[in-house]
């Protein structure tokens, strides 16, 4: 009621995606998650698929995926998802698999789970949130924590010889030949969200064309495990996750 | 082959065959010795270009687990199989999919433990089997194979009662019988369910919205409240599985002084030994556990009011016994005889240990 007195439905111009329902998201302010949420109802729409997808959702902050996103999802073990993706694409090849993790939950508990599916070639897409922390526990070390930062488990900084280094596993997913598109993106900025928003759906048109695996990497802040102001966070993240983490196409050969 | 031919294989690959014929949509699974001729068996027989079925070599039990828990999820007849340290793996997974309510088969080739142990033949993860092996409280149904025929029987049966309760299953045999090889008719052949039939079976799956509301599997819910009232519901789908699902087998329980109570592989041995017992004028008669749980506590506290005591042999340090105490309630001796580490007891040692009873 309050929207339709405001907004004249002749002047808008753009609206929330018919898959992404009303209830209030438990997300903190300035995170990448809904803008990540809403790029997957976007697309999903777009390609006439909400009948037809399956999502799997993590442990972590994006747990509860499934309340915000119309359609079917399996909510998974901590790091399993890309096991429960196989088989649920497998044994009904017709629907859109994809799983969502963050980078405790791909990069660290379900990395043997990941190479594999990716390794396969499983017709799946992984939707990989890397904001190089664990935010639902409370913000400790990820596998991607960069050098040198600061956690509740590393508080001195990340240290090499007690923690070992951050872990690209996108780049090892871009090495392995059941993966037909590896790619890494962010949603800080407009042009980064509409750049980001056609990979994911090339992503998924290769995974229903039966091209391979996915992996769609969104390198994303955590403003409140990095104790930053989400305008902060985003300055710190281009300056210190992007020349590690960097931004592009790693792999495409669905193209072809 | 032909309908109710009479085969001679292993009960590994009786398990097989039994999948393929009774519409097994999915099989996942890591090799591990004693069982790995499950997998070998649907490898060679190649079943994705027959039924369709969906045969996978995984990465881990750990990833095995999970596929069964994403194809139970879409509402697919899946199963795995896996011996002893494989299935510790997987507790994770099948805590998970009792707490989402997920029907699945889990077949576990027993060898002796704890750790890496050894390949040979035992029974001792009743315990872990029984009491549900992962975190939470929960139940799974566990059923006791005692011949490479019960292997192949007990693979449909299994989706029957996983699917009737949503809850897992787990298939309780060791390496004696995943190895021997034994007469076997193989179950009719059962198409696999459509699409169409998934969904009518599984309203509650993950299939695709197609026309529905959204449908969410899943283990997790924050509020108290309402995971209490998950928990309640759960105990009482586990009570309703106790009253009505209880198997056992009887064996000259009639005129019988003393009882052995055995499953599996332990159960074929014992049989020699009252053969043995009742040679020497001891009267002795046994009860075979098919189901280990639901337990049949009822049956085994009726007949101890008429016996002179009970001897629970298993291949193990006594697990079962436990249970039988429980049942029993002091009303007549209980006793254990076992062996462990991969040995397995033998007739004689079985009737030393009745007589042992008697003295």
């Amino acid at each position: 009621m309050i929207n339709d007195d405001i907004i004249k439905p002749e002047n808008l111009v753009y609206k929330k995606p018919a898959l992404l329902n009303d209830t209030p998201m438990h997300y903190c302010p300035g995170c990448g998650h809904s803008v990540v949420h809403k790029l997957i109802a976007e697309v999903i729409d777009e390609m006439g698929m909400q009948e037809t997808s399956v999502g799997i959702s993590p442990v972590g902050c994006a747990v509860f995926a499934y309340s915000y996103i119309d359609i079917d999802w399996i909510e998974a073990a901590h790091g399993r998802a890309p096991a429960i993706a196989c088989a649920a694409k497998r044994l009904n090849p017709k629907n859109l698999v994809f799983t969502y993790q963050g980078d405790g939950d791909l990069a660290g508990i379900g990395a043997a789970e990941a190479i594999h599916s990716l390794n396969r070639g499983d017709n799946i897409v992984i939707i990989y949130v890397n904001n190089a922390i664990y935010g639902m526990t409370g913000g400790q070390m990820a596998p991607t924590t960069l050098m040198g930062m600061k956690t509740s488990t590393c508080p001195y900084g990340r240290d090499a010889a007690l923690h070992g280094y951050p872990l690209k596993i996108t780049e090892m997913a871009a090495m392995m030949e059941g993966t037909c598109y590896v790619t890494r993106q962010a949603v800080s900025r407009a042009a980064y969200i509409r750049r980001a928003k056609q990979a994911l759906r090339k992503a998924f048109e290769y995974s229903m064309q039966g091209k391979g695996s996915s992996i769609v990497e969104f390198v994303s802040t955590c403003s409140s495990g990095w104790k930053m102001s989400p305008e902060a966070a985003n300055q710190w993240m281009e300056d210190n996750m992007f020349p590690y983490y960097k931004m592009g196409d790693l792999k495409d050969k669905g193209s072809n | 082959m032909e309908d109710n031919e009479i085969l001679l294989m292993k009960g590994n690959e009786a398990i097989a065959h039994a999948a393929i014929r009774c519409g097994c949509d999915g099989y996942f699974g890591y090799p591990i010795t004693p069982q790995s001729e499950v997998l070998e068996t649907l490898a060679m027989e190649k079943p994705w270009e027959t039924t369709g079925m969906v045969v996978l070599q995984t990465e881990s039990e750990v990833a095995s687990i999970n596929m069964l828990y994403g194809g139970a999820a879409i509402g697919k007849r899946v199963m795995t199989s896996s011996s002893s340290p494989g299935v510790a793996l997987m507790q994770e997974g099948i805590t998970y999919m009792a707490g989402a309510e997920l029907p699945g088969l889990i077949v576990n080739v027993q060898r002796g433990g704890p750790g890496l142990g050894t390949i040979q033949p035992s029974q001792g993860d009743y315990f872990q089997s029984t009491r549900g092996g992962g975190n939470g409280d929960y139940n799974v149904i566990v059923l006791a194979p005692a011949s490479v025929q019960e292997m192949a029987d007990f693979v449909d049966l299994s989706f029957t009662l996983a699917f009737r309760y949503r809850n897992p299953v787990i298939m309780l045999s060791d390496g004696v019988i995943g190895q021997m090889m034994e007469k076997v008719v193989l179950p009719p052949f059962k198409p696999r369910r459509t699409d169409e039939e998934v969904i009518a079976e599984c309203p509650w799956a993950a299939t695709g919205m197609r026309g529905r509301g959204k449908n969410v599997v899943s283990s997790l819910e924050l509020q108290p409240t309402a995971m209490e009232q998950h928990n309640l519901n759960l105990q009482r789908k586990y009570q309703e599985i106790k009253e009505k699902e209880v198997r056992y087998e009887e064996y000259q329980t009639e005129d019988a002084d003393y009882l052995i109570v055995a499953f599996g592989s332990a159960a074929r041995i014992a049989l020699k030994a009252i053969e043995l017992c009742r040679q020497k004028g001891i009267r002795v008669g046994m009860l075979r556990p098919i189901t280990l749980w639901p337990f049949p506590t009822k049956r085994i506290a009726e007949l101890a009011d008429c016996m002179k005591g009970i001897l629970s042999v298993e291949i193990n340090a006594g697990q079962m016994v436990e249970d039988i105490r429980l049942a029993v309630e002091g009303r007549t001796p209980v006793s254990h005889y076992g062996r462990m580490g991969g040995i397995v007891p033998a007739p004689d040692e079985i009737v030393g240990a009745v007589e042992k009873m008697r003295a």
